[in-house]
């Protein structure tokens, strides 16, 4: 049986990671390097690496510092930010991303998800949803590191990007992120009951309970979290420990 | 980290559409001595063991495999018989008859390492979602060399939408009960043909495990 992932998300900006609350990303938490080390040891089910400073400052991704991050991440790594052509996903797969993702670009360009999906395969192109509700309640699409409104609903674009050849929809509430409060579990439901790719839920983890509230109520394959492994005690591994004993399919350390 | 070191060259087959640092990584840390990532046909024809890793697309692996000379030698190093060969994920599928990814003409003429095609995963439950992406059990047949040492039903990290359908299941290594059930790992009964549906280089310590018992071969 497959199991649910638990993927610890690294938000990059400039020299280091930082993380912060509804995507403002004040703190730093420290060195990139260091943190895929401590992963590796612990051996996580893969992670999320995310360059946000690439698309508001119009750069490229940082293929540099991420062939030097990938050459010492023994686990998945899925990497975004700054992705805007066909040669932007080449060379981070070529640097070592076992998946590339995309967020402002595929709204702009939705056609770039389908010639990366042609070329590379759909198993490794992630189209990264961010969400923010508006005041009637709307579940609506936001870019550029939430700055941006789209004007689009959140379940019709997943379905639209699934169409395009996206293998994996990460989705993130924006209002929840770094709050530790929860997941948007209603926003989970209703995108992974539309869509038959895998959905990554992302946005509010403060404790075990509330991934298990995501997995008794939707359809998600896997969860991600930030703020709950840098500013508590939570780990990976016992998240897993703990859902397992709820009965939930997940890998636990041999 | 392992004690076990593996002498002669082991080439990682580098044919433009993936990363293959990782793999290269992999089989240092499991003991290879000498490992290179190469497009070289010449380093090709020459190596002791072939690893061939992938991500992409099956037609567009298969051409820059042709355009690029490596094609024939490594059908010729495993027709000597004697140059283990490992194909990981796509690299697995690419040992195929043929495959029907990517292609113009819907069908895409494969290595030929072993009797089969690739197809699409099919699911058969709820909530089977494609592409199969995560970490599944693999149950392998229990005189796999490949496997050795593994107890039944070790989770690898797989990423893939297609499968490889064997003609014939003597060559078949392991299963994944996922869509059905399909082929997660080959082991030809005839000669030292090796490949995995998943990602060994990204499975921590079964992938690890698995890579040392391929260097052992």
């Amino acid at each position: 049986m497959l199991k649910t992932r638990i993927i610890p998300t690294l938000l990059f900006k400039n020299v280091g990671l930082v993380k912060g609350k509804e995507f403002d990303s004040g703190r730093r938490v420290g060195a990139a390097l260091q943190s895929i080390r401590v992963y590796n040891l612990r051996e996580v089910d893969e992670l999320v690496f995310l360059d946000i400073a690439a698309t508001p400052s119009g750069a490229r991704p940082d293929f540099r510092e991420i062939d030097e991050l990938a050459d010492n991440c023994f686990m998945p790594m899925t990497v975004g930010g700054g992705v805007k052509s066909l040669d932007d996903i080449r060379d981070l797969l070529a640097v070592g991303a076992d998946k590339v993702a995309i967020n402002s670009a595929a709204v702009e360009t939705p056609e770039l998800v389908r010639a990366g999906a042609n070329e590379f395969g759909s198993q490794c192109i992630v189209v990264s949803i961010d969400v923010r509700h508006g005041a009637d309640g709307k579940a609506e699409v936001f870019t550029h590191c939430g700055t941006r409104s789209t004007g689009r609903d959140a379940v019709s674009w997943a379905k639209r990007v699934e169409e395009l050849g996206a293998g994996e929809i990460l989705l993130t509430s924006i209002e929840r992120d770094g709050m530790m409060a929860g997941y948007d579990v209603e926003l989970v439901r209703d995108v992974a009951a539309a869509v038959n790719v895998p959905v990554i839920a992302s946005g509010g983890c403060g404790n075990y309970g509330h991934m298990a509230s995501v997995l008794a109520n939707t359809r998600a394959s896997a969860l991600a979290a930030a703020s709950i492994f840098h500013f508590t005690e939570q780990t990976p591994r016992e998240a897993k420990r703990h859902l397992a004993g709820l009965g939930h399919r997940v890998r636990l350390a041999t | 980290m392992s004690a076990v070191v593996t002498a002669g060259l082991t080439v990682v087959v580098d044919y433009g559409l993936c990363n293959v640092d990782s793999m290269v990584r992999a089989l240092e840390e499991c003991g290879a001595r000498e490992v290179e990532r190469t497009r070289d046909p010449r380093l090709v024809a020459r190596a002791d063991r072939i690893v061939l890793p992938g991500v992409g697309t099956f037609a567009a692996a298969m051409r820059n495999l042709r355009e690029w000379h490596l094609l024939d030698v490594i059908r010729e190093a495993s027709a000597r018989g004697n140059v283990p060969f490992l194909g990981a994920c796509l690299g697995m599928q690419l040992m195929a008859t043929r495959g029907t990814e990517g292609g113009a003409s819907g069908e895409t003429e494969g290595i030929g390492l072993v009797s089969g095609d690739v197809v699409r995963l099919e699911p058969t439950e709820l909530n089977e979602r494609l592409p199969h992406i995560g970490w599944n059990e693999v149950d392998a047949r229990v005189d796999s060399a490949l496997f050795a040492g593994l107890s039944a039903g070790s989770d690898f990290y797989f990423v893939h939408s297609y499968h490889l359908r064997l003609s014939q299941t003597a060559d078949e290594a392991a299963r994944t009960p996922y869509c059905g059930g399909f082929t997660a790992a080959i082991e030809a009964r005839d000669k030292p043909v090796f490949g995995t549906q998943f990602h060994p280089e990204k499975s921590q310590r079964n992938g690890f495990a698995l890579i040392r018992n391929f260097l052992a071969v």
